[in-house]
């Protein structure tokens, strides 16, 4: 509390309606909040290609002819769409899975541990939430585009 | 009448969050295991998976009794979400309304959807 009255301090900037254009961008993004903000992004972009990821679902399992068709999705693509553009957006959907399930981990340790909610805890775990997300991602990736 | 807000709150009272912040966790940890089984399930199959492992994985009656809830604690976990979403940064009623409205018609329909896909194997 004291900190706050040190007459020395400059004082905080204040926001009342954030702008996005004049606000935003001068926002600090500590890492914590990059994997929180991450999160929502992850968790929004599979809301939007859940109809995609289920129509996967449904053409990889209904019969060996449509097996096919879907393992060819990533080859040589379907109607005029090439195979790698399905392959750079099963790539995002494994970042996203990846990312979300390793943020959301994250957040049932905090939820069953008080030790875990420290400043110095949510810095920590972001950073291994990113390490491992990216770094799983970049595994898969390369196996997904032939690499090893 | 008793306090009953703020810090004297009751837990099991309606409209504190308590509901949806547990679901969430519910949902998400059934789904971890979800993926850890299916997972298992993948890496057990020997020689290469093609059509007949995958739908193989997802063919015994059991599966599918466990994969059909995933998919109900899914879009129920999804719902929890994408309402936090707009809640927090669609301000007009209207809009806010029509996007929850939205939601639930794209998560019934996907689930409806992948419980046909399930069912038809």
């Amino acid at each position: 509390m004291t900190e706050l009255v040190t007459p020395s301090r400059a004082k905080r900037p204040e926001f009342r309606n954030i702008n996005a254009f004049k606000d935003l961008p001068g926002y600090r993004w500590p890492l914590a909040a990059l994997v929180s903000g991450m999160h929502r992004i992850s968790g929004l972009i599979m809301f939007l290609l859940l109809p995609f990821i289920i129509w996967l679902f449904d053409t990889s399992l209904t019969s060996e002819y449509s097996y096919a068709r879907f393992t060819s999705l990533f080859s040589v693509g379907v109607a005029g769409v090439p195979g790698g553009l399905f392959k750079l957006v099963a790539l995002g959907l494994i970042w996203a899975y990846l990312h979300h399930i390793i943020a959301g981990l994250r957040h049932l340790w905090m939820d069953v541990s008080h030790d875990a909610v420290s400043k110095e805890f949510g810095r920590r775990s972001a950073i291994v939430t990113l390490v491992l997300s990216l770094g799983l991602t970049a595994v898969l990736g390369a196996k997904l585009f032939g690499l090893y | 009448m008793s306090v009953n807000y703020g810090s004297k709150r009751i837990v099991v009272g309606a409209h504190y969050g308590l509901r949806d912040w547990l679901v969430q966790r519910a949902t998400g940890t059934l789904m971890v295991l979800f993926t850890l089984v299916v997972l298992i399930r993948v890496l057990a199959t020997s020689g290469p998976l093609g059509y007949e492992g995958w739908a193989g994985i997802f063919a015994p009656q059991w599966m599918k009794f466990l994969t059909f809830s995933i998919i109900v604690a899914l879009i129920w976990h999804v719902w929890v979400g994408m309402r936090e979403i707009w809640m927090d940064y669609i301000k007009p009623v209207s809009v806010r309304l029509s996007l929850q409205v939205f939601t639930i018609v794209w998560l019934v329909g996907c689930a409806g959807w992948a419980i046909q896909v399930l069912w038809r194997l």
